[in-house]
């Protein structure tokens, strides 16, 4: 007797609306269905009447939580196709926004798994602790969260070399409350006891379902953009990828505590790389967009972000494409959450840090004429499934 | 008759204990918030909360499901809490009763809204409701040993006196149970039975609100829902003050008796609210291996030293 217990569209577990099936026999996850469409906002179509310094706003707000990361991987885009190559002190100022985004995007999913397992007191502290982090957003860049600081070419504006000194400030106090959090959560022998060994992808998994960041990262897969295809200001800094072998819940607390750190140091470093340089000289002016296409990607907290523009030489984008992280990560559910009971069912859908408004997407092809449908989405995956099975054979 | 009914009904019965709960979930509330740097609730909030639910809001009943069932299990919860409430605090008060062997009434009657909790989430035929009810019947069974065992326990302490008052005055006047060995082991694990029979943290899962969306009280809502809010506020006095009857030499309301009477209880709800902010919530079957192995294990052990006479 199997019963189905439905977890969204609207649920205590997930701030956006979602739903996931469980096939349940028993308190035993035997399978798993989602169904997305709730949060459609049609970005990539709107982005097609937007000029490109309009798209910047517009990407922004694709994903509340890690809104530079978009704009990060659209920038690097643009600046593909328009062949330019920004100042250092502009890539320092990239670096450092995205870096800060992952502190505090990295110190909300603390808080949430924390309080997804019940433990409000960790909920409330790591949020506490976050504060600071967009106190220090509003000094640089003037908002909270949606921070608007990335144009074609650079940078909107400068952070001022006599902040630094307080940047640093927050960044120590920052890193002792993350102390705190980290001895926390490794340390309290309930929290072993319920997550680990579970939601457990293998190295094998990740790579089959091409996960990507902290989710891919947790199981021993160094993957990382940041290093990969080094952009901004990260080949100028050193870091190391962190990565962890125990493949479940707690690898990925893990991955993403000790992220914070690495972030801290980056921007650290950043900062005093921003000392050598001219203040002010923050941007690459750019006077037209030529037609061509390019890619970019970005590693946002929750891994990687791409981006794929096509333009025709006016100063809209002809197609713009958008795949977020967790779109690839929402896929490992069907291997995370099968043969688990519903308790950690849910810290496993929780772990992967989904962001759904990122993810939510729909496809289908028209006449332009008639305005009849020709292909809907599913026959569109069927196609494009086709057509890489042909480029596989032809390989 | 007229005596009994005011003992029922007003103190130390109905009014007294919903009162005194109330006060004392604004007090779990209230720390809770300053462990979590939050400002709190007011003090009468747990009231507002209470008539709200009872006066303003519709009650909703599920269409497909048990109506009368329903309906009644959260009544019978009630009066449940509100016998047991009678029949602890009455000895605690020092009113002799004259009931022999209430002890294992109480104990009865204190496992009757885990009981009504289930019937109810059955009856409301919702999914997330039968797993709230199935948890809780695992932990009922769980728990229910090992609360047994420390009663037993503290009956062979009390040189088999099967009567709450003279249990009480077995400690009397200097020699509380607690001060022994076997006490404080016996203590522990009567902690964890309470922490379980109030559905706190981390042995909550039977709601687990972020898993099953409040689980067995999913479908409560309205007037139905304030009678459970209302038995938990009464459990939340009447368990600690049963802890404090079996354990700390019960109260006495003479002068400044009344001061360690409230610290006492304080003391004990302090003890829960802080094992369940600091703990998260715990899997049903790590729950049920914690009050088998190891809280059983203890109980025994005490039992093993009482003989001894530690």
């Amino acid at each position: 007797m199997s019963k189905i217990i439905p977890i969204g569209p609207y649920h205590p577990l997930q701030e956006e609306p979602e739903l996931f099936k469980l096939y349940c026999d028993g308190e035993v996850v035997k399978d798993i269905k989602w169904e997305t469409g709730y949060n459609h906002r049609g970005i990539e179509k709107l982005s097609e009447s937007k000029t490109f310094d309009q798209a910047f706003f517009l990407v922004e707000r694709i994903c509340g939580i890690c809104s530079t990361s978009h704009p990060f991987a659209f920038a690097n885009c643009m600046d593909e196709i328009a062949g330019v190559e920004i100042p250092d002190r502009a890539k320092y100022i990239r670096s450092i926004i995205g870096e800060l985004e992952r502190i505090h995007s990295h110190l909300l999913w603390v808080g949430l798994a924390g309080h997804f397992l019940g433990y409000n007191t960790v909920f409330m502290w790591a949020w506490k602790y976050r504060e600071p982090v967009l106190d220090l957003f509003e000094m640089i860049t003037g908002n909270r969260n949606s921070y608007a600081m990335f144009k074609i070419g650079g940078v909107r504006r400068d952070i001022e070399n006599e902040k630094f000194p307080k940047i640093k400030e927050i960044l120590n106090y920052v890193k002792k409350k993350t102390d705190l959090l980290t001895g926390a959560v490794m340390d309290d022998p309930v929290i072993h006891a319920r997550t680990k060994g579970v939601g457990i992808l293998t190295k094998e998994d990740i790579i089959s379902y091409g996960a990507v960041g902290p989710t891919a990262r947790a199981s021993d897969v160094a993957i990382d953009v940041r290093r990969d295809d080094p952009y901004a200001a990260y080949p100028m800094v050193n870091w190391k990828v962190i990565t962890a072998k125990g493949c479940d819940v707690f690898a990925k607390a893990e991955v993403r505590l000790l992220e914070m750190y690495e972030s801290i140091s980056i921007i650290e470093q950043c900062l005093d790389g921003m000392k050598k340089t001219k203040e002010g000289d923050i941007e690459t002016k750019v006077k037209e967009v030529p037609a061509g296409w390019g890619t970019g990607h970005a590693e946002a907290p929750r891994g990687e972000v791409f981006h794929f523009v096509v333009t025709n030489g006016s100063s809209y984008p002809v197609r713009h494409k958008v795949r977020a992280p967790s779109y690839v990560n929402i896929a490992t559910f069907k291997k995370s959450c099968v043969g688990q009971t519903i308790t950690d069912a849910t810290i496993s859908l929780a772990a992967v840090d989904p962001c759904y408004c990122c993810t939510e997407r729909m496809a289908y092809a028209y006449d332009c004429n008639t305005k009849d449908m020709i292909l809907n989405g599913e026959e569109i995956l069927k196609l494009s499934h086709r057509k890489t099975e042909e480029i596989r054979k032809q390989l | 008759m007229l005596k009994d009914l005011f003992y029922y009904l007003i103190y130390p019965g109905f009014l007294f204990v919903a009162v005194a709960g109330g006060l004392l979930s604004f007090f779990d509330r209230k720390i809770t918030a300053w462990v979590q740097f939050r400002k709190g609730p007011p003090l009468l909030q747990p009231f507002y909360d209470f008539f709200k639910l009872l006066l303003v809001k519709e009650t909703i009943i599920p269409a497909k499901g048990s109506r009368i069932t329903f309906l009644l299990a959260p009544v019978f919860s009630l009066f449940g809490a509100t016998v047991s409430s009678v029949l602890i605090f009455l000895p605690l008060l020092g009113i002799k009763t004259g009931f022999t062997g209430d002890v294992i009434v109480i104990f009865y009657l204190l496992t009757i809204p885990s009981l009504t909790y289930i019937i109810g989430a059955l009856a409301s035929g919702n999914p997330f409701a039968s797993v709230g009810a199935s948890r809780e019947m695992k932990l009922v069974v769980s728990y229910e040993l090992s609360f047994l065992l420390v009663l037993i326990a503290l009956i062979i302490k009390s040189d088999m006196s099967i009567s709450l008052y003279d249990i009480i005055n077995a400690q009397q006047p200097a020699n509380a149970f607690i001060g022994s060995i076997s006490g404080v082991i016996l203590f522990i694990v009567a902690i964890f039975c309470l922490q379980a029979k109030l559905g706190l943290v981390p042995f909550d899962m039977a709601e687990a609100e972020t898993e099953i969306t409040h689980g067995s009280f999913i479908e409560y809502s309205g007037s139905a829902y304030a009678l459970i809010k209302l038995t938990k506020y009464i459990m939340l006095f009447t368990l600690p003050a049963f802890i404090i009857a079996l354990f700390m030499r019960g109260i006495n309301l003479e002068g400044i008796g009344i001061l360690w009477a409230i610290l006492k209880v304080l003391a004990v709800v302090l003890i829960l609210t802080l094992i369940r902010n600091t703990n998260p919530r715990v899997r049903i079957s790590q729950a049920m291996r914690f009050f088998f192995v190891w809280m059983n294990l203890l109980a025994i052990i005490a039992i093993v030293l009482i003989f001894f006479g530690y």
